[in-house]
C-alpha cells in the first residue's frame, strides 16, 4: 500500500470531484435507508422499554436482579473462551501432526493422513459435538464442545499449512538438500517455520471461525455465550427480551472477533516488515487497504 | 440404521433440502462476493467503506444471529420471509463475506505488473478488474473459495433451528422418535454430509493441481 | 400417539400474579423466601472459574434426615449413591414451570423439586446434587453410559424410550395444548389447525404428533420456545403447541399478550416419568416407593405448589406404573 493504488489511476482533480458527488450520492443513500428501517422498526415498537432489560430486570423476575442477568452473560463469554483456548492450541497440534504425515515418505500414511483431513472439514461441527457426548465414555459437555472444535479446525489448520508449504519458494527446499539434509530435518526446520509464519493471518482468521463455533455448543448444553443469552432470555418467559440480548451477544462477538482480526492485520504487516522477498509481503502492495 | 432406512424419504428429503440451500446460497454468494471484492479495491471510498464495514461484521458475527435477524427482526421492518427463503438469504450474507475475502486475497495475489500494464494501455478501473485482473484472481481464489462452500454446506445446519426442515432438523426428529438408535442416526445422517461435501474436496484438489501447472 | 379424551386443566386460577416464585426447599412453609444455590450446568473448570461468584447455602437441604446406607440392600445403586452421598441428575434447563435454568444457572421446578425428594430418600442433601443438562438427544446415552443416575426432565414415558431405559413414575401428566395471542379465537382446538402456522420445538414430541395426526397444519419449528413466542408474536406463526404446563408459564409471565386456546384443554396425555439404567429394577421400585409416599404425605403436592401451582391447579396424583 506503499506503492499506492494499483487498479486505477491516482485519481485528478476531475476525478476527485466526481468521487466526492459519488460519495456524497451513496452516503445520502445509506442514511436515507437506514432512517426508514429505524423508522419502520420503531413502527413496530422494537425501540420500546425492551430494552431496559439491560439496566433493570422486569419486576415478575423471581427475584432475580438485572446483575443476575450481566453476571449470566459474562459466565456464558469465560465458557466461550475456556472452549476456545483449550481447542485451539489441541486443535493446532493435531494440524501439525495431520500434515507431517501428509507429506511422510509412506504413501500409505499419506494417503491415511488425507483422508482423514477430508473426512474431519466436511462433518458439520455441531454433529460431531453430538458425537463427542453420545460416544466419548464420560465426556462433558466441555469435552464434546471441545472434541468438536479440535477435529474440524485441525483439519482446516492442517489445510492451510499445507498450502504455506507449498507456497514456499522451491529455492528454500532445494538450498536446504544441497547441504545435506534429509527431507524430516528439512520439513521440522526450513518449510513447517515458514510455513506457519507466512500463513498466520489465515489461522488467526480461522481461529475466528472457531471462536464463533463454540456457539454451537447449545447442542450438548454447554453453557456458552449465546446459550447463556437464551438461556436467561427464556426464564423471562418474554419473548421480547430476545432481541436486546442476542443484540448484546453480537456486540460481544464481534468486538472480541474484530480485535483479533486486527491482530492478524497488524501480524500480516509486522511479518512483512521483517521478511521482505516472501510473497505475502509482494502481494499485500497491490491493493490499498 | 433400520429406524433410518424406514423414514428414507424424509431423509432425501432433508437431502435435497440441504443441498437446496447450499446451492443457492452458494451461487449467491460468489455473486455477491466478488462484487464486494470488487468494492473493496474500487476508487470511490464510500463504497470501500461499506463493503469492510460489511465483511467486517459477518465475519464476526456468528450465524446463528445473523439468522435470528433474518428470521425475527425484519418482519418489524416489514419484510418478512417465508422460512427457507430467510435461511437463503442468511447463508448467503453471511458466506458472502467470506467470499469476498477470499476473492481479495485472490486480486492481491496477481503480479502487480499485470495491472499496471492493463492501466498503461489505457483500461478503464472497470476494465482492468474484469478483463485482467478477477480473471486471473479467481485462479488461486479457487481453493479457498471452495473451503468457504465446504463450510457453507455444513453451515446449512444451523437453518434447523429455524424451522427449515434439512438434514441436521431431521436428524433432531429422527432422535427424538427412535431413542434406542440414536447412534446409527447420526452417522447416516454424517455419511449424507460427506456425499456432499467430500467430491467438493476432491473438486478443489484437481483445481489446484490444475493451477500449480498453470503457472 | 393415539388422541385421547382430553382432560381439561383449566388455567384461569392462577394464584400468583407475580410469576414463577420458585421455592427450592421441599419442607419450605409457603410464602417463606429462600436464597437461592448456585449450580452450574457446565461441570468441570467453568464450574470451578465461577463458583466463587456466586455462592449461598440452601436452608432446607439441612432438614434432609440422616438416611443410613446399610438399610439398602449391598451392592444396590441406593447403596451406592447413599455411600457416595451424591447423585448426578439430568435435567432440562429451558422448561418453564418444570426445569428451567435461571440467569444463575441453576435450575428450578418441579422436575428439580422431584429429583430433590428422591435424593433425600437416599439421604443426599439438596447441595449434593450434581445438575445436568439432558437435551432431547442425550437423555437415553446419558442413562446408558452412566453419565447420570436418574433423569427428570418432562420425559415423557413411551415404548420406544423403553427399550432402552426404565422409568419409575409417572408423576404428573401433562398434555399437549395450544396458546394463541390474545383475542385470537379462530383456532378453538386441535381440529382448526388446517392450513395454521403451528410452531414447536423441533425433535419434540408435540411436533411430532402434529406432524404424524394433523397432517394439514403446517408445522414450523425452531430450538427454543421463546423464538415460537416470538413467531407468534410477529404473525410468523398462528398458534403454539407443546405440554400444557409449559404453554402456562408463558402465559403467566404475558398475560396481557397470550392465551390458552379452550382455557388450556389438553388434546394427549403425557406421562412424566423418572429415566434410569434399563434393567435396575430394585432402584426403579425404590423411586416408585419414595414417590408414593411423597403422594402420600402431601409434599408431592407442597413441591407442585411451589413450582408450577403457582401458575397451574394442584392434581390428583397420577397412578405408579409399576411394570
Amino acid at each position: 500500500m506503499s506503492s499506492g493504488p494499483v487498479l486505477y489511476d491516482v485519481p485528478g482533480p476531475d476525478e476527485k470531484r466526481r468521487e466526492r458527488r459519488v460519495s456524497w450520492v451513496v452516503g445520502a443513500l445509506l442514511v436515507v435507508v437506514l432512517v426508514v428501517l429505524g423508522w419502520r422498526l420503531a413502527s413496530n415498537g422494537v425501540f420500546d422499554d425492551r430494552w431496559r432489560i439491560l439496566v433493570e430486570a422486569p419486576p415478575n423476575f423471581a427475584g432475580y436482579q438485572v446483575q443476575d442477568i450481566w453476571s449470566a452473560v459474562f459466565r456464558g463469554l469465560l465458557n466461550t473462551l475456556l472452549a476456545a483456548v483449550i481447542s485451539l492450541p489441541l486443535a493446532m497440534i493435531l494440524a501439525i501432526l495431520l500434515v507431517s504425515l501428509r507429506s511422510a515418505p509412506w504413501r500409505g500414511l499419506r494417503w491415511l493422513a488425507s483422508a482423514v483431513i477430508e473426512i474431519f472439514r466436511a462433518l458439520p461441527v455441531v454433529l460431531v459435538m453430538l458425537f463427542g457426548i453420545l460416544v466419548l465414555p464420560g465426556a462433558s459437555p466441555l469435552v464434546a464442545v471441545v472434541f468438536g472444535l479440535v477435529v474440524y479446525n485441525a483439519a482446516v489448520f492442517a489445510e492451510i499449512l499445507r498450502a504455506g508449504i507449498s507456497a514456499l519458494p522451491a529455492g528454500q527446499t532445494e538450498a536446504a538438500y544441497s547441504l545435506g539434509m534429509r527431507s524430516g530435518l528439512i520439513y521440522r526446520t526450513i518449510q513447517l517455520p515458514q510455513s506457519v509464519r507466512m500463513m498466520l493471518p489465515s489461522l488467526i482468521a480461522q481461529g475466528v471461525v472457531l471462536i464463533k463455533d463454540s456457539s454451537l455448543g447449545y447442542i450438548v448444553g454447554y453453557a456458552e455465550l449465546l446459550r447463556q443469552i437464551s438461556r436467561v432470555a427464556d426464564a423471562l418467559t418474554n419473548a421480547d427480551y430476545l432481541l436486546p440480548l442476542l443484540a448484546v451477544g453480537a456486540a460481544v462477538f464481534v468486538t472480541l472477533n474484530v480485535l483479533l482480526s486486527r491482530l492478524a492485520v497488524w501480524v500480516q504487516r509486522h511479518g512483512r516488515l521483517q521478511r521482505r522477498g516472501a510473497r505475502v509481503a509482494r502481494t499485500a502492495t497491490l491493493v490499498e487497504e | 440404521m433400520g429406524s433410518l432406512l424406514a423414514s428414507r424419504a424424509a431423509v432425501w428429503d432433508a437431502f435435497t433440502t440441504t443441498l437446496f440451500l447450499a446451492v443457492t446460497a452458494g451461487v449467491l454468494a460468489l455473486l455477491v462476493g466478488t462484487l464486494l471484492a470488487a468494492m473493496r479495491v474500487s476508487p470511490y471510498a464510500p463504497l470501500r467503506t461499506v463493503a469492510t464495514v460489511y465483511t467486517e461484521f459477518l465475519r464476526n458475527t456468528p450465524l446463528t444471529i445473523v439468522f435470528f435477524f433474518f428470521v425475527f427482526v425484519t418482519p418489524s421492518m416489514g419484510f418478512t420471509f417465508a422460512y427457507k427463503v430467510a435461511a437463503v438469504i442468511a447463508l448467503t450474507c453471511y458466506t458472502s463475506a467470506f467470499v469476498a475475502e477470499a476473492v481479495r486475497s485472490g486480486i492481491n495475489s496477481v503480479a502487480v505488473g499485470q495491472a499496471e500494464a492493463a492501466r498503461s494501455l489505457g483500461m478503464s478501473f472497470g476494465q482492468n478488474l474484469a478483463i485482467v485482473v478477477l480473471p486471473q484472481a479467481f485462479r488461486t481464489a479457487i481453493p479457498p473459495l471452495i473451503s468457504v462452500l465446504i463450510a457453507l454446506v455444513k453451515n446449512t445446519s444451523v437453518a434447523g433451528a429455524f424451522s427449515v426442515l434439512e438434514l441436521f432438523a431431521l436428524s433432531k426428529r429422527l432422535t427424538n422418535a427412535h431413542s434406542s438408535d440414536v447412534i446409527a442416526i447420526l452417522v447416516g445422517i454424517a455419511l449424507c454430509y460427506l456425499v456432499i461435501c467430500i467430491p467438493l474436496g476432491r473438486l478443489a484438489a484437481a483445481l489446484e493441481r490444475k493451477a500449480a501447472f498453470a503457472r | 400417539m393415539s388422541r385421547q379424551r382430553p382432560d381439561h386443566v383449566p388455567t384461569e386460577h392462577q394464584p400468583s400474579p407475580a410469576g414463577p416464585v420458585v421455592r427450592t426447599g421441599l419442607s419450605l412453609r409457603p410464602g417463606t423466601p429462600s436464597r437461592r444455590v448456585f449450580l452450574t450446568g457446565t461441570v468441570g473448570a467453568a464450574a470451578a472459574l465461577t463458583l466463587a461468584a456466586c455462592g449461598g447455602g440452601d436452608d432446607a437441604s439441612d432438614d434432609v434426615a440422616d438416611v443410613d446406607s446399610s438399610s439398602f440392600e449391598e451392592g444396590s445403586t441406593m447403596a451406592k449413591l447413599a455411600d457416595a452421598g451424591k447423585i448426578t441428575v439430568g435435567t432440562k434447563f429451558d422448561q418453564p414451570l418444570f426445569g428451567q435454568a435461571g440467569p444463575d444457572g441453576k435450575p428450578t421446578g418441579f422436575d428439580v423439586e422431584i429429583a430433590k425428594m428422591i435424593a433425600a430418600a437416599l439421604g443426599i442433601k439438596a447441595d449434593k446434587i450434581e445438575w445436568t443438562e439432558t437435551v432431547s438427544a442425550n437423555r437415553e446415552p446419558f442413562i446408558q453410559n452412566g453419565q447420570v443416575d436418574i433423569v427428570v426432565a418432562t420425559y415423557t414415558i413411551n415404548d420406544e424410550r423403553k427399550k432402552v431405559v426404565d422409568f419409575a413414575g409417572p408423576y404428573y401428566t401433562a398434555g399437549q395444548a395450544l396458546m394463541v395471542k390474545k383475542g385470537d379465537d379462530a383456532i378453538t382446538g386441535p381440529d382448526d389447525l388446517k392450513d395454521k402456522n403451528v410452531c414447536s420445538v423441533e425433535g419434540s414430541t408435540p411436533a411430532q404428533n402434529i406432524e404424524d395426526n394433523y397432517p394439514d397444519a403446517k408445522l414450523v419449528t425452531f430450538d427454543t420456545y421463546s423464538k415460537c413466542v416470538t413467531a407468534l408474536d410477529n404473525g410468523q406463526a398462528d398458534t403454539v403447541t407443546t405440554d400444557n404446563v409449559i404453554l402456562a408459564g408463558f402465559v403467566a409471565a404475558d398475560k396481557d399478550k397470550l392465551q390458552m386456546v379452550d382455557d388450556g384443554k389438553t388434546f394427549t396425555k403425557e406421562p412424566y416419568g423418572i429415566g434410569l439404567k434399563k434393567g435396575d429394577d430394585d432402584f426403579r421400585e425404590f423411586i416408585n416407593d419414595t414417590l408414593q409416599k411423597a403422594y402420600d404425605d402431601g409434599s408431592w403436592a407442597e413441591a407442585w405448589k411451589s413450582t408450577a401451582g403457582q401458575v397451574l391447579p394442584t392434581p390428583d396424583p397420577p397412578k405408579i406404573d409399576r411394570y
